[in-house]
């Protein structure tokens, strides 16, 4: 049995577990329907041309863990950033786990999806928010809003910041051969509210892993939400990410992706732009090498005037790593004074590593300024000369100059600890001994 | 018997090179002794930033013909780094940018690295902060402008000092400016000088490259050659440079064809 097919008869079996008759499985009713239609995205679709799914779908992962495990936290410290104090949203082969987690329902909601779309108090956001800006259409989105059960849920009021950041893990064990997982969040930051996220996908054992994620963002007037993706997965692991945005009057979203590991990564990130002097910002650091590979698709739907995004993907990839970045800006015929910055630079460190960047500008409007660059090259020898006539070995040298590369994306992260662990990430990553600290 | 003793800093000998199979350096004879100060002048494309990348070990110069030594050590099968590690030094006309790495943690890698190919640990932490310190206050380079990310949005002076700072901090036996003067104001060009003054002794050297005679009027030189069309076409007392001065550079291109 394919993983389709599979897919679609667990569907009849995860029906048995819900409320059949809450609208929200009205919403996964249609949504697997489209899944059903569409399937699996194939390499003769444009926005899959250089990313295929079919080995993936030979592999017969489990859909539904059998079991549940229990992890010592010590073991799996060192994958939270546990410098600071957060809000921790944990989940163990997709179950959420109690005993690591640390929600909170203290002025904001941060808590679980299961529970959201499960318990009346939560119905009236759920109603006004679930699967709102979430694609309807896109066949992978489709499938995890049919199966959308379980994942993290924040909900900010008006003018609340919470007292501490959220971190979002999902632990896979390798209790099963391979599991497949469908994690569904929802982030809501109400009108001048704040909230700062950090999610991981963190597979513990080399048995294949699949995540299809979705998480919906929604920032009213005035709110800033920071979202941080770290991506350092085994190469066992594969994660499609779907991420989709919607901002009203100046609202600042800033998405800031770090690529360093797993098989197979598909981030599609997808903007739009629902208000005035909105604040968009896509910032992603990708160094790979082996055979992995990170595919980044990005949106920003500029849909009113006066509103700005800034694009700033820095790759770095070595041996047969593969990497993609595609960029699509729209910018409606109402959005005038349109201010789209979008910049992807790659540096290929072997002869093996192959990138693939395009930007996809689709401009209606007269008065804006867009601005786009997409490079792909090796160091700077000037630099390389500069460095080594300082005593700086040829090694070092290179290292250090990837580093000060793709360090720039990092300014703009607002958590200094979370900065020092890429920073740190990125170093190790490059091999840099540079004798000092990072 | 101690070769060294008789060697001097820098000997080149009828040196020819090339980039992009274009020759530049023509046949290139040049003494610099210990304790002195050479100039360089000549006019734009004359070769005299090649002669300094060549003496640097920039990779993409391909020597076709005769010798450069350090203190009697040949010099051409030796790499950026391991020509740096011997004691020469080149600041840049054009430094180039490093974000993220600030001045501070640039200059601990370079010295550290440099410690470390001679079999040497790292400096201690306080030993390095002294010494940037010092050093820091002979550019008069204050505090905030260390922990800045290495020339990123630097002037074109803070550029030249920065340079001239990493010199002191290094401490080369041999230093060569090239076109430190460019893109300075009187000021900057007045500190810079004073600390290359400072870094004179009898025991390194200094080549300096430049365009004009005015930093030469700071840094008075003990030499000034005249390079031309890849050779060098006339030596002489630091009243040569104020010859140039007054009568450009047409009558030395006109007496080589002569």
């Amino acid at each position: 049995m394919d993983l389709k097919d599979k897919l679609l008869s667990s569907f009849l079996a995860f029906e048995n577990n819900v409320d059949l008759n809450s609208p929200v499985h009205d919403v996964r009713s249609e949504a697997i329907k489209n899944f059903e239609t569409k399937g699996f995205p194939s390499k003769k679709e444009e926005a899959w041309k250089y990313t295929s799914l079919n080995n993936l779908q030979k592999i017969d992962f489990s859909v539904f863990p059998k079991q549940e495990t229990v992890l010592d936290y010590k073991e799996i410290k060192k994958y939270f950033l546990h410098e600071i104090d957060t809000y921790k949203i944990v989940f163990v082969d997709g179950v959420y786990s109690s005993y690591l987690s640390e929600t909170t329902h203290d002025g904001v909601d941060v808590c679980l999806m299961s529970a959201a779309l499960t318990k009346p108090q939560y119905r009236q956001v759920i109603d006004v928010y679930f699967n709102k800006v979430a694609s309807k259409d896109e066949s992978l989105t489709t499938l995890n809003t049919a199966f959308s059960r379980e994942g993290a849920f924040i909900y900010i009021p008006k003018n609340k910041v919470p007292k501490k950041p959220i971190q979002i893990l999902h632990l896979a064990t390798g209790n099963e051969a391979a599991l497949m997982l469908q994690p569904r969040n929802l982030v809501i930051a109400e009108e001048n509210a704040e909230v700062q996220v950090i999610e991981r996908h963190q597979s513990l054992t080399g048995n294949e892993v699949l995540t299809n994620s979705v998480t919906e963002i929604f920032a009213a007037q005035d709110a800033i939400v920071d979202y941080y993706k770290v991506q350092n997965d085994l190469d066992t692991a594969s994660l499609i990410d779907n991420t989709y945005i919607a901002q009203k009057d100046r609202s600042v979203v800033r998405v800031h992706t770090f690529s360093f590991g797993g098989k197979l990564t598909r981030n599609n990130l997808n903007y739009y732009q629902n208000g005035e002097r909105i604040d968009s910002t896509l910032k992603g650091v990708t160094i790979l090498g082996d055979k992995q590979h990170v595919d980044h698709h990005t949106l920003v739907h500029h849909a009113q005037p006066n509103c700005e995004s800034h694009q700033d993907y820095k790759g770095v990839f070595g041996d047969r790593s593969t990497g993609v970045f595609n960029g699509k800006i729209i910018v409606d015929k109402i959005a005038q004074k349109t201010n789209a910055f979008q910049q992807n630079n790659n540096v290929i460190i072997s002869d093996k590593a192959t990138v693939n960047t395009k930007p996809q500008l689709e401009i209606f409007a007269d008065d804006v300024k867009c601005s786009h660059g997409c490079t792909i090259g090796q160091l700077d020898e000037d630099a390389m000369f500069y460095l080594q006539s300082r005593g700086i070995p040829k090694k070092e040298a290179r290292a250090l100059l990837m580093y000060a590369f793709a360090n720039n994306v990092l300014e703009s992260v607002r958590i200094p600890e979370l900065k020092a662990r890429i920073n740190a990430l990125i170093a190790k990553k490059l091999g840099v001994r540079v004798g000092f600290e990072l | 018997m101690d070769n060294k003793a008789y060697s001097n800093m820098l000997q080149i000998n009828d040196l020819h090179a090339s980039v992009e199979g274009k020759k530049i350096l023509k046949g290139i004879n040049l003494e610099v002794k210990a304790g002195e100060v050479h100039a360089i002048m000549g006019p734009n494309g004359s070769g005299k930033s090649t002669l300094a990348s060549v003496i640097a070990g920039k990779e993409e110069f391909e020597v076709k013909k005769g010798s450069l030594a350090l203190e009697g050590e040949d010099l051409e099968d030796l790499s950026p780094e391991e020509r740096a590690h011997m004691g020469v030094f080149l600041s840049f006309q054009y430094p180039v940018e490093i974000p993220g790495v600030s001045v501070t943690n640039f200059m601990k890698t370079a010295i550290n690295e440099s410690r470390k190919a001679k079999g040497l640990e790292d400096m201690p932490a306080n030993q390095m902060l002294k010494l940037i310190r010092e050093k820091s206050e002979l550019l008069e380079i204050d505090r905030k402008f260390l922990s800045r990310s290495l020339n990123e949005g630097f002037s074109g002076g803070e550029k030249k000092r920065n340079e001239i700072f990493q010199m002191a901090m290094l401490e080369p036996k041999l230093a060569i400016l090239d076109e430190t003067d460019s893109g300075l104001d009187i000021d900057a060009l007045r500190i810079v000088a004073n600390g290359v003054n400072k870094l004179r002794g009898k025991d390194n050297a200094i080549i300096v490259i430049t365009h004009y005679q005015r930093l030469l009027e700071y840094i008075v030189p003990d030499f000034v050659h005249v390079l031309h069309d890849g050779k060098i076409v006339k030596s002489g007392s630091k009243n040569l440079a104020l010859e140039l001065e007054e009568k450009g550079y047409d009558w030395l291109k006109q007496e080589t064809v002569v």
